[in-house]
C-alpha cells in the first residue's frame, strides 16, 4: 500500500480489514450491516493491487469493531482476510481471521424445504467443510455464493 | 446426535445396522419370545404426511412387542398443526410416549425434532431427505438373499427426491458394495448426497441407461418416477417408460439377480415380474415387522438401561 492511498483513507479510531477476497468488499458490509444510513465513516478499496492475492479488497470502518460472529462469517467469504483494530491512528491489534466449525443463526438455508426455514424455534446452523458450508439439519451444501444467504442484516 | 434416536443413515455404522439386522433375524426365528417384551410401553405415531404403510407397519411392530401406540391422525384431523410448531407438538407428545415415530414433509425436521425431546425419536421419512428404518429392513431384505459384502447393487429412478435412495446409498457404504445410480439426468443424485458417498471412499457410478450394467448386478432397487417432477406430461412419459421393468428388460440380467422396490409401485415394475424368481418386493415389506421390531426393541431397552 503506498504512502499517498495510507494518508487518503487513515482512520482514526476503528477496523481495517485487509486482504479481502477480490469483489467481496461490498458483502463485508452486508455481514458488518452497515450501509452508511447510521452515518459511519466508511472507505473501501476495490481490486487494489496485493503481493498476496493478485488483487484484494480493503474495507475500513470507522468507530467500530467486528464482534465473534461477524468474523466469523467474515472468514467464509475472505478466508484470507487480517483485521486491524485503529486506535489513535494505530494499529493496536492485527489477526487473521479463523473458520469456525460452525456458524449459528447467520446463515439462512436455500434449500426452501428445510426445516430451518419453517416456522421453528431454532436457528439455522451450518458446519464448515472444505470448501464451503453445510446445513446441519437438511445436508443442503453452500459453496459459491454464501454471501447471498447471509442472515444478519439488521 | 444421541444414540437414542435414528434420524439419518449417515450416523449408522457397520456394527449398528448388524446389531439390528441380528436381532431381526432373531425376531424372525422366534417371534413369540417377543411378544411381552415391550409390555406397557407407548410409541407415538406423528405423521404430517400421510403413509399408510410406514405407520401401519411401526404399528403393528410395537403391538408384537407388547406395547401400544398412539396415533396424532391425519393432519387434516388433528389440531397440532394448526400454528402449533413441530417443536412444541412433539415436546407435548414426548409426555405421553416411550418413544416417537416422525413422518414430515420438510427435511432436516427429525433432526430438530430430536433436539426437543429425551425420548428415543425414529425418522420415518423427512421430505426428500431420509427414510433409515426403510434402509434397515432394504439391508435386512438383502443380507438374507446374498450376504452384504461383495456386491453390485443397482439403484434407478428417483434419485434426486428419493428418500429412500439416500438413506440406502449413505449406510451401503459400511460395506464391500459397488454402487450403480440409474436414472434420468434431471433426477440425478442431489449434491450432498454425492458429498458423502465421495468422502465416505465409495465406489460410485451413474449410468442413464439400465442395460449398460443390468448383466452385472446382484440387486436392483427400483423407486418410483413421480409425474409431478416433471413439468411437461410428454417429457414424463418417455423418461418413465425407459425406467420401467418387465420380463423383456430382465433378460439381460443374471439369474439371480433381486429386485426390490420400496413399495408402493404404480407401473415401474411390470406385474408379470412378481411370478419370478427376480421379485423381492413383497419379501422386503414384509421383513418391515421384524426390523421395526428390532429397532423399537434395541432403541427402548437402551433408553431404559440409560436410566431416565
Ligand atoms: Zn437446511
Amino acid at each position: 500500500m503506498s504512502d499517498h492511498e495510507l494518508r487518503v483513507s487513515k482512520i482514526r479510531n476503528g477496523t481495517v480489514i485487509d486482504h479481502v477476497t477480490a469483489g467481496q468488499a461490498l458483502n463485508v458490509l452486508a455481514i458488518l450491516g452497515i450501509d452508511g444510513s447510521e452515518g459511519e465513516g466508511v472507505s473501501i478499496g476495490m481490486n487494489v493491487p496485493s503481493d498476496r492475492l493478485g488483487r484484494k479488497d480493503v474495507v475500513k470502518v470507522e468507530d467500530r469493531e467486528l464482534s465473534q460472529s461477524e468474523v466469523e462469517v467474515l472468514s467464509l467469504i475472505a478466508p484470507e482476510a487480517s483485521i486491524n483494530i485503529i486506535r489513535d491512528y494505530d494499529v493496536v491489534e492485527k489477526s487473521r481471521v479463523d473458520r469456525p466449525e460452525t456458524v449459528a443463526g447467520l446463515l439462512s438455508c436455500p434449500n426452501r424445504n428445510c426445516i430451518t426455514n419453517d416456522d421453528e424455534p431454532i436457528a439455522s446452523k451450518f458446519t464448515v467443510v472444505a470448501d464451503g458450508v453445510r446445513c446441519t439439519y437438511c445436508g443442503e451444501i453452500v459453496r459459491d455464493d454464501i454471501a447471498a444467504h447471509l442472515d444478519v442484516q439488521g | 446426535m444421541r444414540q437414542d434416536h435414528l434420524i439419518s443413515a449417515a450416523n449408522l455404522s457397520r456394527e449398528g445396522i448388524e446389531a439390528v439386522l441380528d436381532r431381526a433375524a432373531a425376531i424372525d426365528a422366534d417371534p413369540a419370545a417377543y411378544r411381552q417384551r415391550h409390555a406397557g410401553a407407548v410409541l407415538a405415531l406423528c405423521f404430517f404426511e400421510p403413509s399408510t404403510r410406514t405407520k401401519m407397519s411401526f404399528d403393528t411392530a410395537m403391538k408384537r412387542l407388547g406395547g401400544t401406540t398412539v396415533d396424532m391422525g391425519t393432519v387434516e384431523s388433528s389440531s397440532v398443526k394448526k400454528g402449533e410448531t413441530l417443536a412444541d407438538t412433539v415436546r407435548v407428545v414426548e409426555g405421553y410416549a416411550d418413544a416417537i415415530v416422525l413422518r414430515h414433509p420438510s427435511e432436516g425436521a427429525a433432526k430438530m425434532a430430536s433436539e426437543f425431546v429425551d425420548v428415543p425419536l425414529v425418522n420415518a421419512g423427512d421430505g426428500a431427505g431420509q427414510h433409515p428404518s426403510q434402509t434397515l429392513l432394504d439391508l435386512y431384505t438383502i443380507r438374507e438373499r446374498s450376504g452384504l459384502d461383495d456386491l453390485s447393487i443397482g439403484i434407478m429412478g428417483d434419485l434426486k427426491y428419493g428418500r429412500t435412495v439416500h438413506s440406502l446409498a449413505h449406510a451401503l457404504t459400511n460395506f464391500d458394495v459397488r454402487q450403480h445410480f440409474i436414472s434420468p439426468e434431471s433426477l440425478r443424485l442431489p449434491r450432498n448426497v454425492r458429498f458423502d458417498l465421495h468422502e465416505a471412499g465409495a465406489q460410485v457410478r451413474e449410468h442413464t441407461d439400465l442395460d449398460e450394467v443390468l448383466p452385472e448386478l446382484d440387486v436392483l432397487y427400483v423407486t418410483r418416477i413421480q409425474r409431478e417432477r416433471f413439468p411437461d406430461e410428454n417429457e414424463y412419459r418417455a423418461v418413465a417408460g425407459q425406467y420401467r421393468i418387465d420380463e423383456e428388460t430382465l433378460e439381460t440380467a443374471r439369474d439371480d439377480l433381486s429386485v426390490m422396490h420400496p413399495l408402493p409401485r404404480v407401473d415401474e415394475i411390470a406385474p408379470e415380474v412378481d411370478e419370478t424368481e427376480y421379485a423381492t418386493y413383497f419379501e422386503q415389506a414384509h421383513n418391515g415387522i421384524p426390523v421395526r421390531m428390532a429397532l423399537l426393541d434395541e432403541l427402548l431397552t437402551r433408553f431404559k438401561e440409560g436410566g431416565r
